[in-house]
């Protein structure tokens, strides 16, 4: 549950960008950042969406990924805010649309206007909603990885710590390098996998140096990069989305884990 | 004959690079060394973030009247007695230095550090010529023994490990007692100039870089820590600083502006140790100094930069503060990157000094962290430049044509938000039931790189919009 300062305005109405990782590979964090969102007051609705286009504008298309973003600025234009439970894909929606539009007379405004009223998720609840602190339960040690994305382009990283330390029952224990870089990189991945592997198996090191149970970070791509490696490698950390535990809704099974296994 | 580039096969040199394990001992010194000392000197200096500010406004200034100042500068070097030249391409900087050396009768020359001469293969070119070149910056004297590039452009031999350097040594060194000891970094260093000191006073020219040309005095300045650029350019008849077109800068206001971000940046020091500053040959009266002094300008490709959409690239001061603080860089090192310039600087110049047909691969081994951006002393926006030659591979048809296929199946569903709905609510289906017991894959058909050594997770089942909207459904 959330304290956020009282409403005197009406309700804001947010879109919410679930991000096609979380669609299609754990809508949990949808439904946890519905929550969030619902509990600080807001109206929350899902238009129709597909992805914001991260793999078409890093691979150098251009052109595909101006028209999936002209569908997403449409699509949501109705609304308050656009609120993603992604630090990658909010920050591909507020800094990198209006550079995909840059000289265009009619769009630019449009994306502009769309760029400024979208956020990453905690850095909404904090920054926008002034939620100081949430009521929610996890007891377990955990360490936060900060995604790139979200903390060089938005700005995201004091605002989950704020939020996790008035949890409770969470202890943080900060990994060395929080804010290096866990070799997921979306398609980068995928092109190169073995240098990926190397990124990803020095930071899986740094999360069981720990000692955390759990890791929490705010994007699911790194999450599943980070706990694809620390199940290969038979690590007993478990990751989860930070919305998950923010809502109070962290007791299912963790990413990669079967349906039944339990918190 | 500029050096050999193997970009072309960076994916081999990164596989082989990860297999190597005395390199990848030896770069964790860079990843854990560089960005601590960078960063505890960044937060001690509280104008450090607008003086970055000043060093990115100073080279964008100099860049848009390039011409002028190379002019004043030219200008100024002569009234003080020396030569410019300007060079086009590699083989015109070579052929220059070589008629240098050889009008002086040079037999042996000796060099300070200078990426310059890498990217145009100077020590080759020379030997070839009959003139011994001596690299005198201990990182460069050995990967010159070793008969390899530099894999740093400010620690040339940080893939090397203390071993490696000991064993070298004693190979190379047959003249020197065979029991002595090599074991501290103090003992290694007082044998290399044991070596280097009978090789200074033989030089008959010496070569230098240049990290500032200044336009106001016509001077070169060079930014050092082991005194060797300094015996470089002082002790043989002839100097000669081997620069490209960006290294000019205004005054010398503007160099002491960008001194103060230069070595923070690079090495976390506050100065570097020398700071030296050559202004034409020895005057009459100078105690020492050149009797001849030669600046080489060198363009190979830079001009056109200017005005495009990578221009930015050419504020670059050579600190190497974006491959110190480089995910890629720390796993792989910059041999992999196949040519001089390695990191993600050299990711997005060397396409454009050796062509992205043959460096296409570099601006796309990036994760896009932009961690290289954040510590930029002249704020090159440097992920933005990687996803521009992206683009162009892009546009010329050179990226690979799974990926371009598989793109395009994807955009396909993409862009068409219902038909996504459709195709991603089945695939939740199929694999959420296919995992349901492990809860995750350990191989799967079309993500082999990530599942050979990464689980995937599996999806729930179904998909977040068919969940919500089913939720709402039956709500109502």
């Amino acid at each position: 549950m959330v304290e956020a300062e009282p409403q005197t305005q009406s309700p804001k109405r947010v879109g919410l960008f679930v991000t096609c990782l979380v669609d299609l590979i754990r809508p949990s964090i949808g439904f946890a950042a519905a929550k969030l969102l619902e509990d600080a007051g807001c109206i929350v609705e899902v238009p129709r969406q597909a992805c914001c286009g991260q793999p078409a504008f890093n691979s150098g298309d251009r052109a595909t990924a101006r028209e999936i973003a002209e569908q997403v600025v449409a699509a949501f234009e109705p609304f308050d805010y656009v609120v993603a439970p992604s630090g990658s894909c909010a920050g591909m929606l507020k800094v990198h649309y209006p550079e995909l539009f840059h000289g265009d007379p009619n769009w630019l405004p449009r994306a502009d206007a769309f760029a400024a009223k979208t956020f990453e998720l905690v850095s909404f609840l904090v920054d926008v909603l002034k939620v100081e602190s949430i009521r929610a339960r996890f007891p377990a040690t955990v360490t936060y990885h900060d995604s790139c994305s979200g903390l060089r382009e938005l700005g995201v990283k004091a605002q989950p710590r704020r939020l996790l330390s008035g949890v409770e029952g969470v202890t943080l224990a900060e990994m060395q390098g929080a804010d290096v870089c866990c070799g997921f990189g979306g398609t980068f991945c995928v092109k190169y996998p073995d240098i990926s592997d190397a990124i990803v198996a020095k930071k899986a090191d740094r999360i069981v140096a720990t000692g955390a149970d759990t890791l929490l970070a705010g994007d699911l791509g790194c999450l599943m990069n980070m706990a694809g490696k620390l199940q290969r490698a038979g690590r007993p950390v478990r990751a989860r989305h930070v919305a998950e535990v923010l809502a109070g809704m962290a007791d299912g099974p963790a990413i990669g884990e079967p349906r039944d296994a339990k918190a | 004959m500029t050096a050999h580039v193997t970009s072309p096969r960076f994916k081999r040199n990164a596989a082989e690079a990860l297999a190597d394990a005395q390199l990848q001992q030896a770069l964790k010194f860079v990843e854990v060394n560089f960005a601590a000392r960078r960063r505890e000197v960044a937060e001690r200096l509280p104008e450090f973030d607008a003086l970055r500010d000043s060093a990115r406004d100073i080279k964008d200034h100099t860049l848009r009247h390039l011409d002028l100042y190379l002019d004043a500068f030219q200008q100024r070097v002569e009234a003080a007695g020396g030569h410019v030249h300007f060079a086009v391409t590699a083989e015109d900087a070579r052929r220059i230095v070589l008629d240098i050396c050889r009008a002086a009768g040079a037999r042996t020359v000796t060099k300070g550090k200078s990426m310059v001469s890498e990217e145009i293969g100077l020590n080759d070119f020379l030997a070839a010529n009959g003139i011994n070149p001596v690299e005198t910056d201990l990182g460069e004297y050995l990967i010159q023994i070793r008969g390899e590039m530099p894999s740093h452009i400010i620690a040339p031999a940080v893939h090397l490990t203390k071993e490696q350097v000991e064993a070298d040594f004693r190979r190379v060194h047959t003249h020197l007692p065979a029991d002595r000891s090599l074991v501290e970094p103090s003992t290694m260093l007082a044998e290399a100039r044991g070596i280097l000191r009978e090789r200074f006073l033989a030089a008959d020219v010496g070569i230098t870089g240049a990290n500032f040309l200044v336009a106001e005095t016509g001077t070169s300045i060079i930014v050092t820590n082991e005194g060797n650029g300094d015996l470089t350019q002082t002790l043989p008849k002839v100097h000669v600083v081997l620069a490209t077109i960006e290294k000019l800068i205004p005054t010398l206001e503007d160099v002491a502006q960008i001194l103060r971000v230069l070595a923070r940046s690079a090495t976390g020091q506050e100065l570097s140790v020398y700071t030296t500053f050559s202004t034409g040959p020895r005057r009459a009266g100078d105690p020492d100094g050149p009797e001849a002094y030669h600046v080489v300008i060198l363009d190979n490709g830079r001009s056109a930069m200017l005005g495009g959409a990578f221009q930015d690239m050419l504020r670059c001061i050579r600190c190497g503060a974006c491959m110190n603080h480089c995910p890629v860089y720390h796993a792989v090192g910059g041999h992999a990157y196949g040519w001089v310039y390695p990191g993600p600087m050299g990711a997005v110049l060397t396409p454009s000094l050796v062509g992205v047909d043959r460096a296409g691969h570099l601006p796309n081994a990036s994760t896009f962290c932009g961690r290289c951006e954040e510590v930029c002393p002249v704020r090159i926006p440097l992920p933005r430049m990687m996803r521009a030659w992206r683009e162009r591979e892009f546009e010329r048809h050179l990226s690979p044509a799974t990926v371009r296929s598989g793109l395009a199946v994807w955009a396909f569903f993409a862009k068409r938000p219902r038909l996504y709905g459709l195709a991603t609510a089945i695939a939740a289906f199929v694999l959420g039931w296919a995992g349901r017991r492990r809860g995750r894959f350990a191989w799967l058909p079309l993500a082999r790189g990530w599942t050979r050594d990464r689980d995937f997770p599996a999806p729930a089942g179904s998909t977040f919009q068919a969940q919500w909207r089913r939720a709402r459904r039956d709500h109502r």
